[in-house]
């Protein structure tokens, strides 16, 4: 199920460096055309269909048609993403249409603890960072 | 209309690139969940002084087998002894695998996902009704002792589509984002000039701009993944991307790694996948959640029938499980296949309406029946929106709504992997404790333990996650944890061998010379035909990797044969392997992207014929459901019951396969 760019709405990221769906390519397929400022999958056999690219894209310029070799034509799942939740539009070919919302994070994006600064006990035993005390086979 | 000689992609290659060298202590090749866990733990032991980067070929972000998301955790301890965690994944795997690895996985994986929870990730929990919240509503965490909803004994639910998103943020962070290259495909792991067995470094490339990346360093985790579309896909159009496991992971941990002489474990072991047909959506929710059960072509539910308890009579004691070894359901679903008694059908109508049925049963109203059914849908599409969303693409151009009508399942094509419920990998030390066996032998491919927690038979090389061979059901949580654990292991060795100054054998310009051999080949002889992509002088990675995958699907073992191999079969397909190891020499690349799938490539063929070699040693079928070997086609346990080490000798090129004892830490009587 490849993804696909919608020229009328793809801005090639307005110019910069890298587009977004060209950052977040699990398999490098998105790149953008420097002189049509538009971006494009490169290899569509080789897309996961993970939806990447379609979640992340500032514009909403991209969309994922079926794979052609088994999927009959007409259906689109569509996803808004949010801070908090994902909005999903799963539409069928003979036009019934399903909403879900899902949560996504409970925390604000960057507020991660990483527990910087913060040292573990001693370098040789098995315990890792925050566990003290560790169980052998019974 | 221009003539198609031109290089394919947006960034072309050039031929001389620019070679950078970096010197630093530690070097982590990947950035999945297992690399994840090594960035978030590895400060909280480093001196302050110590230099540690991270290489991954992607974006941390959505890297790694959970880029998509997922929609369950499938270890997490809890509340059950971990010693019944072993025996699990010990009867799943058919009785040959390391309990000391395992069990180590056992003890540190729930603080990884009490972690993740904190992070953000969100986990559903069972309210004082008993009845399932989603992960955002309000709940006591699991650190304060809330209740995951589990599905099986070792599962849990959660809204996992950011899952990925969430581990890698505090990854970054503990690590510092400048320490973090992403886009840099490593592709060889490199031995030290002067210490014998000793990593020293690797090399890699950039697939955004012509440069290659030589790094120098003490020590260094290799944690990239299993390995995908090494047998033909069952779609080998458009199709292909939709694989059951990632697409992008090549086989390179394990190529990496024994290239340097790394012994390999198990890797016979492959993963055959029952999914759902085409959409590989997962079936697990299904079968353990929503308590759905699998019809075959006549209607039979057939796995509790008296003739399959008569087969799974023959795997004694595997076969006795309440949970039938993944293989072995394998094995049952294609007897089905190759009887004719096809497709094989999960009736997921079914099984969503025995819920609604028995709430109605239980006297519940309308109002709240109308409810209870949105809330089950709801459930039942966000298993898939959440980690594979092909399958509800599918679903809808088929106007399938799995409430109302079933959908047929299939064993998909085989991958190569060890965190999942597969056990191919690569032999490592277990924890330096007095529990792990310490068997006499000067071979590490022999031992249990050799000092440093997860290192390999390489001194400084570690590996994690799916690099882990003989430890599977470790899963995304297992996967970070083990991460966690080398972190503190790659510190140690460091810490133990200050005074070691990597040297390589090779100059960096000639390791360019190496990784851009395809870019070379390529513009050396581009004028020698009007289409780029065919060519008297060189072949194209897409044109060799389809090559593989014809010859091992009809030769090793593929969906051609129903997954049926032999001596004479794997023979040939050695001799396959061979040639195209050969051709693999002349693959060109006229841009960076074509050049990180000629390497892919490289990685796929080395780690195939690792898989081919080892069924070929093991003269049984321990696997059945995964492959059979027609001239034994039996589960040998008094032949075999061991495990099967390779070792490759970096110098002489020479592979050694060797038996190895497999010793049992937890009790055995009772087998679960």
């Amino acid at each position: 199920m490849p993804s696909y760019v919608d020229p009328s709405k793809c801005d090639g990221c307005k110019g910069g460096d890298k587009t977004a769906c060209m950052y977040i390519c699990p398999n490098d397929l998105m790149v953008l055309n420097k002189e049509e400022m538009k971006a494009y999958n490169q290899e569509p056999d080789a897309c996961w269909e993970c939806y990447s690219c379609v979640k992340i894209c500032p514009q909403g310029a991209i969309f994922v048609r079926g794979y052609d070799d088994f999927v009959p034509m007409g259906g689109q799942v569509h996803p808004m993403r949010s801070a908090d939740s994902i909005m999903w539009t799963v539409k069928f070919r003979n036009g019934n249409m399903k909403r879900f919302k899902f949560p996504i994070r409970t925390t604000a994006e960057g507020a991660a603890n990483a527990y910087a600064g913060q040292k573990g006990a001693s370098l040789d035993d098995e315990c890792l960072f925050l566990e003290s005390a560790l169980p052998t086979p019974k | 209309m221009a003539l198609p000689n031109k290089p394919n992609g947006e960034i072309e290659a050039v031929v001389n690139p620019e070679v950078v060298e970096h010197d630093v202590d530690i070097l982590i090749v990947g950035g999945g969940m297992a690399a994840c866990g090594t960035a978030f733990e590895i400060k909280k032991w480093a001196t302050d002084d110590m230099k540690i980067v991270l290489c991954d070929k992607a974006s941390m972000e959505r890297s790694g087998a959970v880029a998509q998301g997922l929609s369950a955790i499938n270890t997490f301890i809890g509340e059950n002894p971990i010693e019944n965690y072993v025996k699990m994944v010990r009867n799943d795997l058919m009785g040959v695998v390391r309990e000391d690895l395992i069990y180590d996985c056992g003890r540190h994986v729930d603080e990884s996902v009490k972690l993740f929870e904190e992070w953000g990730l969100p986990i559903w929990k069972k309210d004082a009704a008993g009845e399932n919240l989603d992960g955002s509503k309000p709940a006591p965490t699991l650190r304060e002792g809330g209740t995951p909803v589990r599905t099986g004994k070792w599962q849990i639910m959660i809204n996992g589509e950011s899952y990925k998103c969430i581990v890698a943020e505090p990854a970054k962070a503990a690590l510092g984002e400048e320490n973090c290259l992403e886009r840099i495909f490593i592709v060889k792991m490199l031995l030290d000039k002067n210490k014998a067995n000793q990593i020293a470094g690797a090399v890699g490339f950039s697939t955004r701009e012509n440069k290659v990346h030589v790094f120098r360093c003490k020590t260094a985790l290799v944690a990239c993944g299993g390995a995908v579309n090494i047998f033909r896909p069952r779609s080998t159009g458009e199709g292909k991307g939709r694989a059951w496991y990632p697409v992008w992971n090549a086989g390179s941990t394990y190529t990496m790694c024994g290239q340097v002489g790394a012994t390999m474990t198990m890797m016979e072991n492959r993963f055959t996948p029952a999914r759902f047909k085409d959409g590989y959506g997962p079936v697990g929710a299904w079968f353990l959640l929503f308590k759905a059960k699998v019809q075959n072509g006549l209607g039979e539910f057939y796995a509790n029938s008296a003739a399959v308890k008569e087969e799974l009579s023959k795997f004694m004691p595997y076969g006795a499980s309440a949970v039938t070894p993944t293989c072995l359901r394998n094995h049952l679903m294609i007897n089905e296949l190759k009887e004719g008694r096809g497709p094989i059908y999960m009736a997921t109508d079914v099984a969503l309406n025995a819920f609604l049925d028995d709430r109605k049963a239980a006297g519940m109203n309308d109002k709240d029946l109308k409810k209870f059914w949105k809330h089950l849908e709801s459930e039942a599409w966000e298993d898939f929106l959440d980690m594979s969303v092909g399958q509800a693409g599918l679903w809808a151009g088929a106007n399938v709504e799995p409430e109302k009508v079933g959908s047929e399942i299939m064993p998909t094509e085989p991958y190569l992997l060890g965190s999942h419920s597969g056990c191919c990998g690569i032999w490592t030390s277990g924890p330096n404790e007095a529990w792990v066996p310490d068997v006499a032998n000067d071979s590490r491919a022999h031992k249990y333990k050799w000092g440093y927690n997860r290192m390999t038979t390489v001194d400084g090389l570690f590996t994690a996650g799916d690099g882990v061979g003989a430890s599977g059901h470790k899963f995304s949580s297992g996967a970070h944890a083990e991460g966690r654990i080398v972190a503190k292991q790659l510190v140690k060795f460091c810490r133990d061998n200050a005074d070691f100054k990597p040297e390589l054998k090779q100059t960096a310009q000639e390791l360019a010379d190496e990784v851009y051999a395809p870019v070379k080949l390529y513009k050396e002889n581009q004028g020698l035909s009007t289409a780029s992509n065919v060519n008297p002088a060189y072949c194209k990675p897409a044109g060799i990797m389809m090559r593989l995958m014809k010859a091992t699907d009809e030769y090793g073992g593929g969906v051609a044969t129903y997954y049926m191999t032999s001596g004479k079969l794997l023979g040939i397909c050695m001799d396959l392997l061979k040639l195209l190891r050969e051709d693999a020499e002349k693959m060109a690349a006229g841009d960076l992207h074509e050049l990180l799938r000629a390497w892919e490539n490289y990685h796929r063929i080395w780690c195939v014929e690792m898989h081919i070699r080892h069924i070929q040693f093991r003269e049984e079928s321990r696997y059945p459901g995964f492959y059979y070997r027609s001239d034994f086609p039996a589960v040998d346990d008094e032949n075999w019951k061991c495990f099967v080490n390779s070792t490759f000798n970096p110098d002489t090129k020479e592979w050694l396969c060797e038996k190895v004892e497999c010793i049992n830490i937890v009790e055995t009587d009772p087998w679960l």
